[in-house]
């Protein structure tokens, strides 16, 4: 992949910049945050002020720093999805790709049955399976249920890609020269096709965000947690809007709209890239 | 179908056992036959209870509902299938047809001469695409439910109809105005999707030799674009369309949640909440059924649109 080409791309640098702009609110949340995002003791629905930015909650929390805090929760919940997805990835669409045989067989069917199964009724069965509903769940769980239902897409475009590179010469080079066959996937193979991964990686984090905010908006996340999601249940449940608090509601789905669409560019413009039919020249 | 019936006994814990525990008093002998009328007899073995699960979807008998007991779980997604259907469907079609449109105007004037002012379009197309694409439809739906429908009145609150109003013209006027900013929203959250996929299609088509060939030849930009380009185009985004068309059913839990429209969605989450999981077993089998009978149907189509697969197939 090539990276001048990524730095020259004007929707890629966007995404970055927004993205890059999330992870340090993320980082220095204990640094910047006002105050703690599960304190009570403030007044009850206020709007804003000098004191409180973005105003307070129904339960007396500021939502600035729910906010805050809540940014470095859902970014790195999305961030570590879309790693994850890509790992299951990596195993199931390029190794089996590479691998062919029994091997390839087994694992293109069980993609294909996950592709059949409709990803977001899963989602909301699964979960409902694992947490339990009425808030108990965990984020390792949540995490886990995202990673399923959205591993299947990109293993399928990978495993082609992964099938097209096999019989490349410097591929057979390597295998006559008696290289193990994940240290061909992981030194021949997966360079050729990073521009692909790369994208896919956005591709599975934006799956994950949108996927993560919606579970706990219909309260099958931890709500006992302070997150983006969690912040637009309780602002739902308390009926922010009927109170005037419209800080409450907006804000947290704002910067899942805009960090989510951060990494739709970037996934975008990486493919646009990577592809040379969509290149502008 | 079989994931369907693994997914409820893998789970840790038996349901049916705490739901019946909530039951105060009940005697052994009311309790075995509810267990029978459930479907899950512990005294039959694991294959057993497979092999007449199966037998009774044959049949079209999915069980009773946990909470709605007596009503049968065939009974509740006959009634909600259908307004999931009307407004689900008709909302997804809107978003393809627009967001075919728009990708063909972007990617032509993208590709085609007259410079940097014909580009605009796409310039600005791409981002809005995918910043609709990132939109959370719930969150959309909250604020149309607060600032369209409370603050300004201009549709209902919720639900898909009134409750008392009867058919005729002023009933389908009621459905219709329930039905609008559900899908509303859900044209809005689809529609970038179908903008960059047919761009992207568009522009790896316009790369084709029959395009320049159509170019060379002198064709109108308006024919090489709509006869040649689009239509070729079309295809893979065609292929997204029976799959976008096969989730109708279940992929929109999230609106009819907040719009409490009474659709398949919204049943789904209700059984979840309920832990009523012969209701859930059954949706999610309705689910199912439609994405493979969508899938199976949109290879049988394709041959209608593509003309090279029935040439092949003639061979």
């Amino acid at each position: 992949m090539n990276v001048r080409a990524v730095l020259s791309n004007p929707r890629a640098i966007l995404g970055a910049t927004i993205i890059g702009f999330f992870i340090v609110i993320a980082l220095l949340a204990p640094v910047i945050s006002p105050y703690s995002p599960n304190d009570i003791n403030f007044p009850i629905g206020l709007g804003p002020t000098w004191k409180h930015w973005l105003g307070t909650t129904a339960g007396g929390q500021d939502i600035l720093s729910q906010l805050i805090w809540g940014t470095r929760a859902s970014v790195s919940v999305g961030l570590l999805t879309g790693a994850l997805i890509c790992l299951v990835q990596l195993v199931t669409g390029i190794f089996a790709g590479y691998a062919g045989g029994l091997t390839d067989t087994a694992s293109a069917m069980v993609t294909n049955v996950f592709l059949v199964l409709p990803a977001l009724p899963l989602l909301i069965v699964l979960s409902a399976y694992l947490q339990g509903s009425g808030g108990s769940g965990s984020t390792p769980v949540l995490i886990g249920v995202i990673t399923i239902t959205g591993w299947a897409w990109g293993a399928r475009v990978l495993r082609s890609q992964a099938i097209a590179l096999r019989d490349r010469p410097f591929v057979e080079a390597a295998r006559i020269s008696g290289e193990g066959r994940w240290h061909i996937v992981l030194s021949h193979i997966v360079p050729n096709m990073l521009g692909i991964m790369v994208a896919n990686f956005f591709g599975a984090a934006l799956f994950a965000v949108l996927a993560e905010a919606g579970l706990e908006f219909i309260g099958l996340g931890n709500i006992n947690t302070v997150t983006w999601g969690t912040m637009l249940y309780w602002a739902q449940n308390d009926e922010a809007t009927l109170m005037g608090l419209w800080s409450w509601l907006l804000m947290p789905g704002l910067c899942i709209l805009l960090f989510g669409t951060a990494l739709g560019l970037l996934n975008f413009a990486i493919d646009e890239i990577a592809n040379p039919n969509l290149r502008r020249d | 179908m079989t994931v369907n019936f693994a997914l409820p006994r893998m789970m840790p814990g038996d349901p049916v056992q705490t739901k019946l525990a909530t039951i105060p008093g009940i005697s052994p002998l009311a309790r075995k036959a509810l267990e029978k009328q459930f479907g899950l007899d512990t005294h039959q073995s694991i294959v057993g209870q497979y092999f007449s699960y199966l037998g009774k979807i044959l049949t079209g008998n999915l069980g009773r509902s946990f909470t709605y007991y007596p009503t049968t779980v065939s009974s509740m997604i006959r009634q909600s299938l259908p307004w999931t259907l009307g407004m689900v469907g008709f909302a997804t079609l809107l978003a393809f047809v627009l967001g075919c449109g728009l990708g063909i105007v972007a990617a032509w004037r993208r590709g085609s001469a007259g410079g940097n002012r014909n580009a605009r379009l796409d310039t600005f197309l791409v981002p809005i695409g995918v910043m609709f694409g990132a939109t959370p439809p719930f969150w959309l739906a909250t604020l149309l439910v607060y600032f369209v429908a409370f603050k300004l009145g201009w549709f209902p609150i919720g639900g898909s109809r009134t409750p008392g109003v009867a058919g005729g013209l002023g009933g389908a006027f009621d459905v219709l105005k329930h039905a609008v900013l559900p899908a509303f929203t859900l044209t809005v959250v689809s529609l970038g999707g179908w903008v960059l996929l047919m761009r992207n299609s568009m522009l790896t088509v316009m790369n084709d030799d029959f395009v320049k060939f159509a170019r060379a030849k002198g064709l109108s930009n308006r024919t090489i674009a709509y006869r040649y380009a689009a239509r070729n185009a079309i295809l893979p985004v065609f292929t997204q369309l029976a799959m976008a068309l096969g989730i109708v059913v279940g992929g929109q839990v999230f609106i009819e949640i907040v719009f409490s429209y009474q659709g398949i969605g919204y049943w789904l989450l209700q059984a979840v909440l309920n832990e009523d999981y012969p209701l859930m077993q059954g949706i999610f089998l309705i689910i199912t059924v439609t994405l493979l009978v969508a899938n199976f149907l949109a290879e049988a189509l394709y041959v209608f649109v593509d003309p090279r697969v029935r040439v092949e197939a003639g061979k």
